[in-house]
């Protein structure tokens, strides 16, 4: 039976997906109208919401305070840093599951994918000494480890869905070209699977910037990113909800940016497969 | 040059076992075909070939060399896909240069050769184009350049007509044999078309279950068959077989007659039938009958003849034309 879209049925549809977008979309709003308040009108209740003094003193005491830029360069580092090195395992690991599989590689696929189920904590003692012992703890280098094996699974889950929609028979035709191995994936590959890849690295970045878990736990300073540079203002003195704010706002506002413009990349990127 | 020789191939898919064991000769310069039902292992014996199969064991000589454990690229073997396989990112210029690009040519003997290829299969006016905006035909010429351009030793093609429509593949049947009038190299030739492996090949090696049934030229194999299934396989429409009377004349368990070798005859003849449907294709009519005591069998006359449904004919097999069998379907000498 062809489903027919009612008039009142779309409405009702865009309606209840404005409400949801709009759901989402409240906190990251709440925080930047926070960060343009004073403390005493941030806390006030009832909260205001548009008429009260823009001020722009929290972002100018953030700024003092610490060294946005500081922050914001290793997040920058750790993201793009992690995201690739797991291209290149991702890479080779989603070649040779999707051109190679054998009969184990599906459920190898998602014993990967389960490792991400188990508690980060789980394993944060055996990691923290580790990194104790190898000297790694704040060290920018430790970090682009950890994150890009806590990003490995996914990565090569996205990749091998990418790199199965393409036809075997090219990569041969490569082979009987006298392509080899590495050649065969940088010029025919990779070219071929652009918009997997890009979108996978974006979400790969996302997911480095926005991670919390590692980057507090195995940073002091050096190599903290701006996650540490939140946290840093939720707890000394007490609850300071504007400055926390401006701090927050600074510090996703990047990645803010990035998803915006390359939301269609990303869309395509999580549903591929799924939908085609 | 490139002479192939197989010996005691045999490929094995985790226990299915695809080639059992496979011994053939391709001389140099030869056009070898290999025919024979969907899943008989066409295929996978070129791929063995090619190098892009692993072999379970036995060995394949390229000039004389054992090439069973060498990369495709070090085979020097040319290849055609059924599906083109172009490179889609890359202009038609780019996918025939890139074998040349692999082996480190030097531009100018790359744009020469890619020239001079793109002139013999009429692609000059497309070499800037992406293989997204060619025809089917243009896109397996494409495909048939970049293995042209690599000069290997032999080519091979796995089914490189079945995705283009009928005109278009009589087109392209005719290019690839004046191809190999012109390279002179060895081709093998992979299709379940048997029109295509008749008129094309000098040599028709008829595959079934992964077994070699017969090695030779179209018209020996058209007129000696080893046995029913290349019988049946070769010519169409397909042999008619018979048992019976007819057989126990010719003292053999069954006998085959082709379409085309039996006289028709409103009058007399060695078996009545009955026409059950005619099809008209001008030049010639297919019978298709019900021989009294023998079953369904198929008759070609030549030309228009005035029958239809129901009309009573009488059939006689040309006598040395007849083919005979024994219990095991393998071929006896002529009676
Ligand atoms: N990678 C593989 N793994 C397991 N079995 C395979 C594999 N490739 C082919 N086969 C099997 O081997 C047999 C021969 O396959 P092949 O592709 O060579 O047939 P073919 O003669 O080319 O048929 P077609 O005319 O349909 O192309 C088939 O039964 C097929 O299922
Ligand atoms: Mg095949």
């Amino acid at each position: 039976m062809e489903k027919k879209q009612t008039p009142l049925g779309y409405v009702s549809f865009s309606v209840f997906a404005w409400i949801v977008g709009l759901l989402i979309f409240f906190p990251i709003f709440w925080m930047v109208l926070t960060s343009f308040k004073s403390e005493l009108e941030a806390v006030s209740i009832p909260p205001s919401f548009i008429s009260f003094d823009w001020t722009l003193e929290n972002y100018a005491e953030v700024q003092e305070r610490s060294n946005y830029f500081k922050f914001a360069m290793n997040s920058v580092i750790l993201a793009v840093g992690s995201t690739l090195v797991g291209l290149v395992f991702a890479v080779t690991c989603a070649w040779a599951m999707a051109f190679n599989p054998t009969k184990r590689t599906k459920d190898a696929l998602l014993w990967m994918l389960s490792t991400k189920m188990m508690p980060p904590v789980g394993v944060l003692v055996p990691i923290y000494l580790m990194f104790r012992d190898w000297g790694l703890l704040d060290t920018r280098f430790g970090l682009i480890m950890v994150l890009f094996l806590m990003n490995l699974p996914i990565m090569v889950w996205m990749l091998y869905t990418y790199f199965k929609e393409i036809p075997t028979d090219i990569l041969e035709a490569a082979r009987m070209d006298g392509a080899t191995l590495p050649k065969e994936i940088i010029f025919v590959l990779l070219p071929m699977a652009v918009p997997g890849i890009a979108s996978t690295m974006l979400l790969n970045v996302i997911l480095a910037w926005n991670e919390a878990f590692w980057t507090l736990n195995l940073t002091t300073s050096d190599a903290a990113p701006l996650t540490a540079f939140i946290a840093s203002y939720s707890s000394p003195e007490g609850l300071f909800w504007a400055k926390l704010s401006a701090a927050s706002t600074l510090a996703v506002a990047p990645i803010l940016v990035i998803g915006w413009f390359s939301q269609k990349q990303l869309v395509r990127g999580l549903t591929f497969g799924a939908v085609k | 040059m490139g002479a192939i020789r197989l010996e005691k191939v045999k490929k094995t898919f985790g226990t299915l076992d695809v080639i059992p064991g496979v011994d053939l000769d391709i001389n140099d310069g030869e056009f070898v075909v290999f025919v024979g039902p969907s899943g008989c292992g066409k295929s996978t014996l070129l791929r063995l070939i090619a190098g892009l199969e692993d072999v379970t064991d036995g060995k394949i000589l390229i000039n004389g060399t054992d090439v069973a454990n060498e990369a495709p690229a070090k085979r020097g073997l040319s290849m055609v896909f059924q599906s083109y396989a172009l490179y889609p990112h890359m202009t038609v210029y780019n996918n025939i240069a890139f074998g040349l690009k692999m082996a480190g040519e030097s531009k100018e003997v790359i744009e020469e050769k890619v020239q001079s290829a793109a002139k013999i299969l009429n692609l000059t006016d497309y070499l800037e184009r992406r293989p997204s905006a060619l025809s089917g035909g243009q896109r397996q010429r494409v495909a048939i350049g970049r293995a042209i351009v690599r000069n290997p030793a032999a080519f091979l093609f796995d089914e490189p007509l079945s995705n283009l429509d009928a005109a278009l593949r009589v087109n392209m049947r005719l290019e690839i044999t004046g191809l190999h009038q012109e390279l002179k190299t060895t081709m093998i030739y992979v299709t379940h078309d048997q029109v295509e492996a008749m008129t094309m090949a000098d040599k028709i090696v008829v595959l079934q279950a992964g077994r070699v049934e017969q090695v030779g030229k179209p018209m020996d194999l058209y007129n000696s068959p080893a046995n029913k299934f290349v019988a049946g396989f070769i010519g169409s429409p397909k042999m008619n077989f018979l048992g019976g009377e007819l057989a126990q004349k010719h003292s053999c368990h069954e006998i085959g007659i082709r379409p085309e070798h039996v006289a028709v005859s409103t009058e007399s003849g060695e078996i009545p039938a009955t026409v059950k449907i005619a099809e008209h294709l001008g030049a010639e009519t297919y019978l298709h009958v019900e021989a009294d005591g023998y079953g369904p069998m198929t008759v070609r006359a030549t030309g228009e003849v005035p029958l239809g449904e129901h009309d009573k004919i009488f059939l006689t097999p040309e006598q040395d034309r007849i083919h005979r069998f024994d219990a095991h379907g393998l071929a006896l000498g002529n009676s």
